[in-house]
């Protein structure tokens, strides 16, 4: 039986463990003070809006937004190709002494983290940059390590995650996909 | 081949409207590039590019050369003056002897009709024509094209005359082929000693005068008259050409609805176009020089990425 699905978080669990994070988030950071939250396209630009306007809600403070497009940063351009269609990359604040969390929606290999941290410093130098990320999937390339973690999952090299945003995708939930039935 | 929009880029003819789509598309978040504080992205690190130019460019060359650099590729600039061209050799053994010293990509504009084909033809680089003769120029094309989706959003029903010297214009012909392909009503309008004998089979409609062409157009593409090409005696005048065929403010204020003024320049003020409408509100004229840089940077980008055995391998490998 290939392509078996199973559900890692639905909706309520999905919003449960944003949430944690948002209270970790503000933890490690002592606050939203300087706190600058910034999304990975596509699926970590979702989550970081949310994380921001929970943690706003929770510290009576507006944060901070911005999105990242790492497409351009890649190391793969010749092997895998261009990207059908590069996203907005929109960091409308200085970063100088802030703190920023780089929010993304499955942390693997680390590649895109790598490729993220090169971006920001082309924007500026924070104080200190985060990171943040909803699955830990395991497998990392580089040495790259979360600080705030939603779930960690333990998954074949063939399997694949799935993260899902109502704005996207209709419905919120995280989803595994085997390659083989056999795991 | 398996670049998304093949291995050159020589004309908007060969492309079908998804790959015009694709790179107008892809050339969004180009723009915002160049608004950074650095203005470079590292996708093209370690890629040499030649900027082979085999007649006199400065806003083209400028803005390929812009283009390369802020995607930090290498960027060589080889002008016929002071090359062995001059010497006697030949389009393909400077390619060759080039392509030996092991680049990834030539930019040409050569005055021939069909030089950057068999260029292509002829070297494993990417080759990208920026400009060749009387036939096309691509990106000018796109970069005319991401102007007016920036204005109008749509193509569909949308009313463009490209006006002047379509006869010895490779924008207008780069022009007709992308804007026909994304469904825009095409018109020309020249003085009949300009316009191509045949140009009943561009599917264009012809206007005879200016004033009919502004009452109907939505925008304007206002071409540079050649003047080096106006000795063979195709005009009486400049002074009459601007009385008759100019794009003048008096003209532009008896348009019916809002309309929008391009020109490739160089201009010629007070010949095809006067001052006050090129510096005036119709005019994105500067917009197309902004938009020209980014519609280049994505033209590089998506011409680097085609190396297929490794696409091949590497399929369904991303990071998830």
């Amino acid at each position: 039986m290939p392509n078996a699905t199973t559900t890692l978080l639905d909706a309520k669990g999905l919003d449960r463990t944003l949430r944690r994070m948002a209270d970790e988030i503000t933890e490690l950071n002592d606050g939203s003070d300087n706190l600058i939250i910034v999304g990975i396209q596509r699926r970590g630009v979702q989550l970081a809006a949310r994380l921001g306007a929970l943690i706003g809600a929770s510290e009576h403070a507006e944060v901070p937004r911005g999105s990242l497009d790492i497409t351009l940063y890649r190391d793969d351009l010749q092997t895998v190709g261009p990207r059908p269609v590069v996203g907005p990359t929109d960091l409308p604040w200085d970063l100088e002494g802030k703190c920023v969390v780089i929010v993304d929606d499955v942390l693997y290999t680390g590649r895109t983290v790598r490729a993220a941290l090169d971006e920001l410093a082309d924007f500026g130098r924070p104080a200190r940059i985060a990171l943040a990320v909803l699955i830990d999937r395991g497998g990392r390339e580089l040495p790259i390590h979360p600080d705030v973690v939603g779930k960690k999952v333990t998954v074949a090299a063939g399997d694949r995650v799935d993260v899902m945003v109502a704005e996207l995708d209709g419905k919120d939930g995280v989803t595994v996909v085997r390659a083989k039935g056999d795991a | 081949m398996s670049s998304p929009i093949g291995k050159d880029l020589l004309g908007l003819e060969p492309l079908s409207a998804d790959q015009i789509r694709l790179i107008l598309d892809t050339a969004e978040p180009f723009k915002e590039i160049s608004e950074r504080a650095i203005k470079k992205v590292p996708a093209l690190r370690g890629q040499t590019i030649v900027n082979l130019f085999f007649e006199a460019s400065t806003r083209t060359r400028i803005s390929f050369e812009f283009a390369e650099k802020r995607l930090s590729a290498d960027t060589v600039n080889v002008a016929t003056q002071g090359s062995s061209v001059v010497k006697g050799e030949t389009l393909v053994d400077t390619a060759r002897n080039l392509e030996a010293m092991r680049i990834d990509m030539v930019v040409i504009r050569h005055g021939a009709s069909g030089a950057a084909r068999f260029l292509a033809e002829r070297i494993e680089s990417n080759v990208i024509n920026a400009g060749d003769g009387t036939h096309e120029h691509p990106t000018q094309g796109l970069l005319d094209l991401l102007t007016l989706r920036d204005r109008f959003g749509t193509f569909e029903g949308l009313r463009v005359c490209i006006c002047g010297d379509v006869l010895h214009s490779r924008v207008a012909r780069s022009n007709i082929w992308g804007l026909r392909k994304l469904g825009a009503d095409v018109a020309v309008c020249g003085p009949k000693s300009l316009l191509p004998s045949a140009i009943g089979e561009f599917g264009v409609t012809v206007f005879r005068r200016i004033e009919e062409a502004i009452e109907w157009a939505q925008a304007l593409n206002v071409l540079r008259l050649q003047l080096e090409r106006m000795t063979a005696g195709y005009i009486p005048s400049l002074r009459e050409y601007n009385r008759v065929f100019g794009v003048t403010r008096e003209r532009l204020e008896r348009a019916p609805g809002d309309i929008v003024i391009m020109h490739p320049g160089p201009m010629n003020r007070g010949v095809e176009i006067d001052s006050d409408v090129a510096d005036g509100p119709h005019s994105v004229i500067l917009d197309q020089v902004t938009n020209g840089v980014a519609v280049r940077m994505a033209v590089l980008y998506l011409l680097a990425g085609g190396r297929p055995e490794l696409a091949e391998a590497a399929k369904g490998g991303g990071e998830r």
